[in-house]
């Protein structure tokens, strides 16, 4: 059976147990005065009776679907003649695909050697034998579990405190999850990384500054090694979030000031949820409006006073990213300056200054924290920005500071890298998880350094 | 006294520089706010002037003269005669009709370019399912070529190139005149998936798979971001280990997208050995992705919940899970519904890490289930924003506007579920 069909059918398994618990603590419950006799209500006992039934019958569905595959391949590897066994887990990816590719129909028996022929009619055998195994077992596991809490409705056991105990522990396991999720990108990056310094040497990687990361068909190919170093990489994405911020941060900023100090009620109500329609805009739109709106056009303007523009332009990719998070530093920045005690403002305006003189000399000075932590978090989102850069910025590696130019990012080499089919040893692909995990990194120090900002500079007024 | 005099001087002479510092500063003020509202315009502008005609497509009505003579083939249910018959002749016939004098070899050519690469297989399929049509004559509608449509649709547009020779011109013009070939609705592009020709190709593949992907992420990410945020804010001990999830939520919440379409490359795809490019999976990836902003908001839904409630819940002895799942939950719900929508809104719109787990590929068919090959919305903008053939452009400015319609119905939703649920205490 498959497990799309398992699934719901343990569920229904829930609810009868649920429902057969119930009536079974009422009937306990009839002969010795009513439920208020019983140590939990009715609710309760049925509640433990369906998550007896569902808990361990899923865990057991979620570990059989889990290694399902690897104990198969091992057993169908197992049956092929010792002579034929694969000596890599490249070729034996490849048998294997061939093999299953033959179990489905989509490979003629005939066309293929008799040994996987024949090892296609083992999977075959084992797999079926597999999903039969598993309906059963779980199907076995769910009846056991409910009729266990079946037999547990009695009037001295309290079924309340089991229920709250599990309810909690899986709140508590929901809550670990996201630990679960750092430490699956952690590991995930790392162990790639590593394998990829065993190749290439992490001094090269830090600080060659040409980046081709060809490796060869044949041996003796020219540029046959590849060039891993990751310093064009580095400055064409500082180079594109550094005009992201030139745009940002003005922008940003005085919207800010001028929506928290000047605007009226109604001006402030509207334009505020409009600015941040921008935050809310796939970036995919933004990517497409940067390669076939704005390239053109500054291509256009620079070849119109005589500059020479590559299509792909740093300075496209910079100024669409920098529209984009304007409402970051913008409602960051609306915080702190709100956050600023109107004493303080009070105090100022009251010595005569101007609303403008308050701004930058008194509150302005007090949220500068709070602005700098925002203006961080939000070039953590530039570095990391993804389609943009790849939609407008190019995959030539130069190192320039020009911005008419074409450059590319981590994150574009990223993609780029790992789009398509890949195999799993090579240094090209490799690569792409050393530039992932340099992109982890960075961007986590920025969020780190600026949530630390903030938090304290908020503790400072409350 | 002549000093305090010569003081209030300086400030009065002051002034005027001052006011006029004071409504510099305003201008710039007024000016942030009028260029990023400015861009949004211009973005959404240039989008729908790029987009609004890719929601029409271009036909061409012919009456077809299904002659078996003429395309060699007597007997449609027959598999081999098929693959031998021309198809394409009948539709030759059809437009010679209108240009009596087209005879030589490479005009008719030409002529036949007119239409779509797949007219000779759609008469082909019509056949074959009613075979009893041969040899009578059917009006049937084509998809016109793409070069046409370009034509029909953007002739006066300096930014489209025509591909058109200038007789193949004329003859459009001609049969625009006569009404043959004509501009109605697109439903193509919202009932097929994706194609290696503009005319043909359609969003529902896309649409679908976003669904697929998006029931995924929603049935992962709602129950346990609310179940994380409420063992966080109601049953989590003081301690370290506390702390350390809080830090690492913060974190997640700020990690590029593209690190997660690395984590489900790694862990989903490689080690646990799932398939590429299916909803399952692209689910799971956002799914972890929402997460964060999921738990943040539903924390602060509960946080909103007063604590007297909490107190006269515990007061009349209902136990703390019984306060949490019988009152806390409920009365802040509208609020983790609310974050919850927007975060799959932001989930419907991203890219970069679904690139990474193969839904990028080409997929004609529309897909059925959660383990079928597809692609979502984003993507598919993505894939033909970079295609090479113009008609594309305005395919992928017309799919902006699909996402853009959900996005903001979403988000819509979730205002409208705030104005309307939420309570102030």
């Amino acid at each position: 059976m498959q497990t799309a069909n398992l699934l719901p059918l343990v569920l229904v398994l829930a609810v009868v147990a649920y429902g057969l618990a119930y009536m079974r603590s009422r009937a306990v419950a009839a002969p010795i005065g009513g439920i208020r006799n019983l140590k939990a209500l009715p609710t309760y006992y049925a509640a433990r009776a369906a998550l007896w039934c569902a808990l361990p019958s899923l865990l057991v569905l979620a570990a059989w679907v889990g290694f399902e595959d690897r104990v198969i391949q091992g057993i169908v590897i197992a049956t092929l003649p010792p002579d034929t066994w694969p000596e890599s887990p490249g070729q034996a990816s490849l048998i294997l695909s061939q093999i299953s590719n033959v179990a489905n129909g989509s490979l003629n028996p005939e066309f293929v050697p008799e040994h996987i022929a024949g090892a296609a009619s083992v999977l075959e055998t084992v797999e079926d034998q597999s999903h039969n195994f598993k309906a059963a077992l779980v199907l076995l596991v769910a009846v056991a579990g409910a009729t266990f809490a079946w037999t547990r409705v009695s009037p001295h056991i309290n079924a309340r405190i089991n229920v709250e105990t599990t309810l909690r522990r899986i709140f508590f396991v929901c809550a670990a999850l996201a630990v679960l999720t750092t430490a699956g990108i952690v590991f995930s990056v790392i162990l790639e990384t590593i394998r990829f310094f065993n190749r290439i040497p992490i001094t090269e990687f830090l600080f060659s500054t040409s980046w081709s990361p060809q490796t060869a068909i044949r041996a003796d190919q020219v540029g046959a090694e590849g060039a891993f170093g990751v310093i064009p990489l580095f400055t064409g994405t500082l180079l594109i979030s550094a005009i992201a911020l030139l745009v940002a941060v003005p922008v940003g900023l005085l919207s800010a000031i001028y929506l928290s100090e000047y605007a009226s009620k109604r001006v402030r109500a509207t334009a505020k949820p409009v600015l941040e329609m921008l935050a809310g805009i796939p970036t995919v739109v933004y990517g497409f409006f940067a390669a076939l709106t704005v390239a053109p056009f500054i291509r256009d303007v620079a070849e119109a006073i005589g500059l020479e523009a590559s299509s792909q332009s740093v300075l496209a990719a910079g100024l669409v990213m920098g529209i984009m998070i304007v409402p970051f530093v913008s409602s960051l920045s609306d915080d702190v300056i709100n956050a600023v005690p109107q004493t303080m403002r009070d105090g100022s305006l009251a010595l005569g200054a101007t609303q403008s003189e308050t701004m930058k000399k008194v509150i302005f000075p007090a949220a500068l924290p709070g602005i700098i932590g925002g203006i961080l978090l939000a070039a953590s989102r530039a570095i990391g920005e993804t389609m943009i850069v790849v939609m407008a910025a190019g995959l030539a590696a130069n190192l320039t500071a020009n911005p008419l130019e074409s450059v590319t990012t981590v994150t574009v080499q990223i993609a780029t890298l790992l789009v398509g089919d890949q195999e799993f040893d090579s240094a090209k692909t490799l690569s792409a998880f050393a530039l992932g995990m340099l992109l982890f990194i960075v961007t986590l120090l920025l969020n780190v350094v600026a949530l630390k900002i903030v938090r304290k500079y908020r503790e400072q007024y409350e | 006294m002549s000093n305090q005099s010569s003081q209030a001087e300086i400030v009065r002479n002051s002034l005027k520089r001052r006011y006029r510092k004071e409504r510099r500063f305003r201008l710039y003020g007024i000016l942030a706010i009028f260029l990023a509202l400015g861009s949004l315009f211009v973005l959404f502008a240039d989008i729908i002037n790029k987009g609004h005609s890719g929601f029409v497509k271009t036909t061409v009505s012919l009456e077809i003269n299904l002659d078996s003579e003429m395309m060699y083939l007597d007997d449609p249910t027959d598999k081999d005669q098929v693959s031998q018959a021309d198809f394409v002749a009948p539709v030759i016939a059809s437009l010679q009709e209108y240009f009596p004098d087209v005879e030589s070899e490479a005009e008719i050519k030409q002529l036949g370019r007119l239409l779509g690469n797949y007219a000779a297989s759609e008469i082909r399929d019509l056949l074959r399912d009613n075979p009893d049509l041969l040899d009578t004559t059917q009006t049937i509608d084509f998809l016109a070529h793409d070069r046409v449509s370009t034509y029909v649709k953007h002739a006066d547009n300096p930014s489209y190139s025509i591909k058109l020779s200038e007789k193949q011109q004329e003859w459009v013009d001609e049969l625009v005149e006569q009404g043959v070939i004509s501009t109605s609705f697109n439903d193509v592009l919202f009932s097929r998936g994706d194609s290696r020709e503009p005319a043909n190709a359609g969003i529902l593949g896309a649409i679908m798979g976003s669904l697929f992907t998006m029931l995924v992420t929603l049935v992962i990410s709602f129950p346990v971001g609310i179940a994380a945020a409420v063992y966080l804010e109601e049953f989590a001990p003081q301690n370290k280990f506390t702390d350390f999830i809080e830090v690492n939520i913060n974190n997640l919440a700020a990690v590029p997208s593209i690190i997660f379409g690395l984590l489900g490359l790694a862990v989903f795809i490689n080690l646990f050995g799932m398939p590429r490019s299916v909803p399952l999976v692209g689910g799971m990836v956002l799914a972890l992705m929402t997460l964060p902003t999921i738990i943040i908001s539903s924390r602060a839904a509960i946080k909103s919940v007063p604590p007297s409630i909490r107190e006269a819940a515990e007061g009349v002895g209902a136990s703390k899970m019984q306060v949490v799942m019988h009152h806390v939950i409920p009365l802040a719900m509208p609020g983790m519904l609310t974050g919850s929508i927007i975060g799959m809104a932001q989930a419907l719109g991203e890219t970069a890490p679904l690139l990474l787990i193969g839904m990028v590929a080409f997929i004609v068919d529309v897909p059925e289930g959660f383990v079928d090959s597809a692609t979502v919305l984003p993507v598919q903008v993505y894939l033909w924003a970079s295609a090479s053939e113009q008609g594309f452009v305005e395919l992928a400015s017309a799919g902006i506007m699909v996402l853009l319609t959900f996005m903001i119905s979403m988000n819509a939703l979730a205002i409208w579920l705030r104005k309307r649920l939420e309570r102030r205490w």
